[in-house]
């Protein structure tokens, strides 16, 4: 009798156990880049060249030949970019004595930098392309994220660095993948993430100290991606022939699609342009 | 009960434990750590006020409860053949620790409500008008544009940056975007908690121009101790011009 | 209060277990449960004292890597780096374990549970299987918390007082807290229950109210506010529970805009509503933690100070005031939250009222010593800590009970010392008292009173070492809570300071190894003591060291108070309760 009793205070008291470690994964954090706390200067990237940061060329599918290129333009006067407010941070303030603009329309005599321009379909079905074993770095310099618009491969690695001596935290805000939010206080320090399935529209990466900073990241399931510079020109490399829809993204004017048909070892020119309205 | 010593030498050394840090105390620099911050608004001398009373009254009771019970122990530690008094205590003694504590406790309360209506239950009727929403991890700060009014399109918007007159009250509305946090200025003595869903109000005038810190004093989440602002009173000039060059500066949308 | 006479029982409550299990683990026996509680608690603080370790690394030395961390919790503290996060952490658990699993089970459950029984004379709790419940529903409680480190998003990193909205937009770790914390409410409410029977139908014949040792009052108090404020805290948790995974919107008004995101919630909720219900448990909790240190610390000043307590009445009374005023109180908590200022000024009132009944035991203390024959044992050491301690932090209160003071001083250090110097000044060092004093009854061998006065002397030094300069870095406007307080030109001064204190603090956390160490050794070669190795009156020194199954041969008899010590005309300066007078006594 008394026996029954007890158990059926175990059994109960197991129940907040079930709910508490039930309903997700207790999963252990994901592994950093841990001891790398002296100061590391940004080694990758620090304005997006043409066509970088792309995948490695494809091995498992056979590699193509073809290249698309082209022009991300804005038709009509830019919109008056907005002076963000280093003054928020003294240390932001120090690293910028002249204003900084929003880079959210970068126009340069009509070029778009920052668009992101990737192959939305076209590939030929169960193509797979190996995930390059070297990370994609995102660095936070001067209180501005460094790429401002890139991709990455999914389960490829993202290393965050913080080049800067204050406090951001990494926030990415994904629809599809995890999301987390994570603080690095201090210079130097770096943490080593995942995407881990593939997504677009490019999801918005922020830091809630400084407001205006701001990344855009898609991932992808292919290395066809390239992040126009500031000639607005991109370059997309070793496709296999074949019909393509082509897309470009740019933050504030959304999504534009091009249909492209390439053989062999062609190179066509595919441009976009968006209005400012 | 043979006495040890005289009473007197007692008496000197009581006095001198006291006195000594007291006078170390107001010998020592306004910025040493064991003193109170500079008094940087008009109420600050207020607060300080009744705060050093209270350290003043603690503190004497302070020093006679623990000399007495050192003297306590070191006068009726155990002799071999001695005899503890036998008493269950003193009903007067009773009465008179309690009342007396009462009314000193009473007193404070009635020296505090005088200081905390002014600060808390008087907004003055004109000054600055500042509206601060918080949010992790950052104070929007906003004013009122040319056409005097808030919450519209000529407002004036800062992240971090707050500036006031020295000669008027500066009246803060506080808000807050997700969690509470709250509004501390040492220096000034005020804080306020900036709660969601509703409006907090406070308000503070400066004794002098100058530059302070902003601090958050309620947990708010990784980003708390960075949320820093930066505080900065102008005279009424220098406010204007700062306020029209700032306007300028807001282009279009802000991040 | 009605004078209850108990009736003996004339049988066993329950017969002696033989089996291992019901013996050590699943047993009936409040001593064995007492003891259970306090490997129970004294484990728990271990762990709080620990994480408090490492908050003070960080306070010492911020964002400096502490390699071995690195390896331990890659998570928190890559490269030995604290992350912002892990330290909001770091000090929530600290303050959640120390209470809830620390000092709660080692002054309510070990000394609650294994000395008040002995003290009033029954053979056992009143309800003994509801004792052993309560135990086993604390385990799966500390397990909960302990299991939230490992969670995604680490461990619950809101502060122990789980201010909602931020509580309710937290990750897993959060839920766990609530969970656990829930749970070790359900252990509460049944030995809050259990206590308050036992005290007032198994008292022994000739133990009236006013004969019970003030250890027993405190507990019987204590009890009686747990069962009034911890419902308060669990119906706010569950609420609380709800916002997290059910969308429901106790504490969140509509419109929160989270990271630029929008919450997405219904709305109608008000945020101040969990700092009322909260504080409205929390504030009780404070005296749920100090009075049966105040309990034992009467106890033990009068055994070793040969005295009666002086003013016993007024002692009982106190405390009975204590608790009752502590019900209106909490908005002291509230003064700068955005409560009508209205309301502050009725609080603060009330607050400085209920300074009153904690002035008068400190002087009532100090009464006892008074015309004493003073022993320096361990344990009156320790009491007398206590009481120099418990007045430093007793008047550090009034300055936050004076609501403009308080606009200053709220949320800074100043509270934190406050917090440390009732919380470790009092309650730890009661404990410690207790511990010293009770440990031969428990065990029938003493701990090495060398040591234990070694140990005692490291850990005043080192703890004032620690705790007094929090004083002087809230009146400098030093936040609590904070990662890094070097980011504020008017603090960044301050790190001196804070050196040291970690210094008190890692040298106070060392000390404690001569505790442990003392502990385990003594069980085995330990002075063996008999009966009644400090020669007191109450019941419990009466019987064997450890008694028996069932406590006493013979249910006692008691014939007078508990503080007969130097009664003129005695030979001996003590005189049981089990031991009627020669000549009329002096009456309380």
């Amino acid at each position: 009798m008394k026996i029954n009793s007890n158990l059926v205070w175990i059994a109960t008291l197991a129940l907040p156990l079930a709910v508490g470690c039930g309903g997700g994964s207790k999963e252990e954090a994901p592994s950093f880049d841990a001891g790398n706390t002296a100061a590391t200067t940004a080694t990758t990237a620090a304005a997006a060249p043409a066509g970088a940061p792309a995948g490695a060329p494809a091995a498992a599918t056979p590699a193509g030949g073809a290249t698309i290129s082209g022009k991300v333009t804005l038709a009509g006067t830019a919109p008056v970019m907005a002076t963000l407010k280093m003054d928020a941070d003294n240390y932001c303030k120090t690293e910028h004595p002249t204003p900084v603009k929003s880079q959210e329309v970068v126009d340069n005599n009509g070029n778009l930098q920052w668009a992101l321009v990737y192959v939305k379909s076209g590939l030929p079905a169960g193509a797979s392309y190996p995930v390059p074993a070297e990370p994609v770095t995102l660095d936070q310099q001067g209180c501005m994220y460094t790429p401002h618009v890139f991709g990455v491969r999914a389960g490829q690695k993202v290393k965050i660095v913080n080049s800067d001596a204050t406090l951001h935290n990494i926030h990415p805000l994904p629809a599809v993948n995890a999301q987390f939010n994570i603080g690095m206080p201090i210079k130097g320090m770096t943490q080593e993430k995942v995407f881990d399935k593939p997504e677009l529209p490019p999801f918005h990466i922020k830091c809630d100290v400084h407001k205006w900073m701001s990344s855009y990241c898609g991932v992808f399931s292919h290395p066809f991606f390239a992040v126009t510079d500031q000639d607005g020109n991109y370059k997309l490399t070793g496709l296999p022939a074949g019909t393509y829809v082509i897309e470009a993204w740019q933050e504030k004017y959304g999504p534009q699609d091009q249909t492209v048909t390439i053989s062999g070892t062609d190179t066509k020119t595919q441009d976009f342009s968006y209005k400012a309205s | 009960m043979s006495r040890r010593r005289p009473s007197w030498l007692s008496l000197i050394v009581g006095a001198a434990t006291v006195a000594a840090p007291a006078l170390l105390f107001a010998a020592s620099e306004p910025s040493a750590p064991w003193r109170l911050p500079e008094e940087a608004s008009t109420y600050a001398g207020r607060v300080d006020g009744i705060f050093n009373l209270i350290l003043w009254i603690t503190g004497i009771v302070f020093f006679a409860v623990e000399i007495t019970l050192l003297v306590f122990v070191f006068k009726y530690r155990a002799k071999p053949g001695g005899r503890a008094t036998y008493t269950h205590g003193s009903n007067r003694l009773e009465v008179i620790w309690t009342i007396i504590p009462a009314l000193i406790l009473v007193f404070l309360a009635v020296m505090s409500q005088d200081s905390w209506a002014y600060i808390r239950n008087h907004f003055p009727a004109s000054g600055t008008v500042i509206d601060i929403t918080a949010e992790q991890f950052a104070w929007n700060i906003r004013y009122p544009g040319p056409d005097g009014k808030l919450d519209t399109a000529d407002d004036v918007v800062t992240l971090n940056q707050l500036h006031f007159p020295v000669d008027k009250p500066a009246l803060i509305n506080l808000h807050s975007k997700d969690v509470i946090h709250s509004f501390f200025l040492p220096e000034f003595r005020i804080k306020q908690d900036a709660v969601p869903g509703m409006t907090t109000r406070v308000w503070v005038q400066a004794k002098h121009t100058g530059h302070w810190e902003i601090a958050c004093a309620e947990l708010c989440g990784l980003g708390h101790y960075r949320m820093k602002g930066y505080l900065t009173v102008d005279t009424p000039e220098e406010f204007q011009k700062w306020l029209t060059e700032t306007a300028a500066e807001n282009t279009t949308e802000s991040k | 209060m009605s004078e209850a006479l108990a009736v003996a029982h004339p049988h066993g409550v329950h017969p002696a277990p033989t089996s291992f299990w019901r013996k050590y683990v699943f047993s009936l026996d409040h001593k064995v449960i007492g003891i259970q509680y306090m490997s129970y608690s004294l484990f728990m603080l271990v762990i709080g004292g620990l994480l408090a370790m490492l908050v003070r690394w960080q306070l010492a030395f911020p964002g400096r890597p502490l390699t071995f961390m690195g390896k331990i919790a890659p998570a928190g503290m890559p490269g030995g780096v604290m992350l912002p996060e892990y330290y909001n952490s770091l000090f929530t658990m600290h303050a959640t374990i120390m209470i809830f699993f620390a000092i709660m089970p080692l002054l309510i459950g070990a000394f609650g549970n294994y000395v008040v029984p002995l003290q009033i004379g029954a053979r056992d709790m009143a309800f003994p299987r509801l004792n052993m419940m309560s135990f086993w529903t604390a385990v799966p409680g500390a397990i909960l918390i302990i299991a939230s480190f490992f969670v995604e998003g680490g461990a619950a990193q809101s502060g122990w007082t789980s201010y909602a909205p931020l509580s309710a937009i937290q990750p897993k770790g959060q839920t766990l807290w609530l969970l656990a914390l829930l749970v070790l409410g359900v252990s509460s409410l049944l030995t809050a229950v259990n206590f308050i029977t036992t005290v007032i139908n198994l008292r022994a014949p000739g133990m009236h109210f006013f004969r019970m040792p003030l250890t027993v009052w405190a507990l019987f108090i204590d009890a009686i506010l747990l069962l009034l404020a911890l419902p308060v805290l669990s119906a706010a948790m569950i609420m609380l529970l709800f916002d997290r995974i059910l969308h429901t919107t106790f504490f969140l008004p509509a419109g929160l805009i989270v990271s630029g995101t929008a919450w997405g919630n219904a709305g109608g909720g008000q945020p101040l509503l969990w700092q009322h219900l909260f504080w409205f448990f929390g504030h009780p909790e404070v005296y749920i933690m100090i009075l049966p240190a105040m309990g034992i610390v009467s106890d033990v000043i009068a055994v070793f100070a040969r005295k009666p307590i002086f003013g016993y009445r007024s002692m009982a009374y106190a405390m009975c005031a204590i608790a009752g005023l502590g019900f209106v109180v909490w908005g002291h908590h509230m003064f700068q939250s955005g409560m009508n200022p209205y309301l502050g000024t009725t609080f603060m009132i009330s607050t400085m009222v209920i300074a009153v009944p904690s002035a008068i035991k400190t002087f009532n203390w100090l009464g006892t010593l008074w015309r004493g024959q003073i022993h320096f044992t361990t344990p009156m050491l320790n009491a007398i800590a206590f009481v120099a301690m418990f007045a430093i932090g007793g008047l550090s209160g009034i300055f936050m009970a004076s609501t403009p003071v308080d606009i200053f001083i709220h949320d800074t250090y100043f509270i934190v010392g406050h917090i440390h110097y009732v919380l470790f000044g009092g309650s730890l060092f009661g404990a410690f008292a207790g511990l010293y004093f009770w440990y031969p009854k428990m065990f029938g061998r003493k701990m090495n009173e060398t040591w234990g006065k070694v140990h005692f002397w490291l850990t005043f030094i080192f703890f004032n070492g620690v705790m007094f300069p929090m004083h002087i870095l809230g009146m400098r406007g030093m936040q609590r809570r904070i990662y890094d307080y070097t980011q504020y030109a008017h603090l960044k001064g301050l790190q001196p300071l804070n050196i040291f204190m970690s210094f008190s603090a890692w040298a106070l956390g060392t000390a404690q190894i001569i505790l442990i160490v003392n502990f385990f050794w003594s069980l085995r070669k330990g002075e063996r003591v008999g009966n009644n190795p400090w020669k007191s009156n109450t019941l419990e020194w009466q019987t064997t060291s450890p008694p028996p199954h069932e406590n006493f041969a013979e249910i006692p008899v008691v014939y007078h108070g508990p503080y007969e010590y130097s009664v003129p005309g005695m030979a001996q300066d003590y005189l049981p309760q089990t031991q009627p007078a020669s000549a009329p006594l002096a009456s309380h």
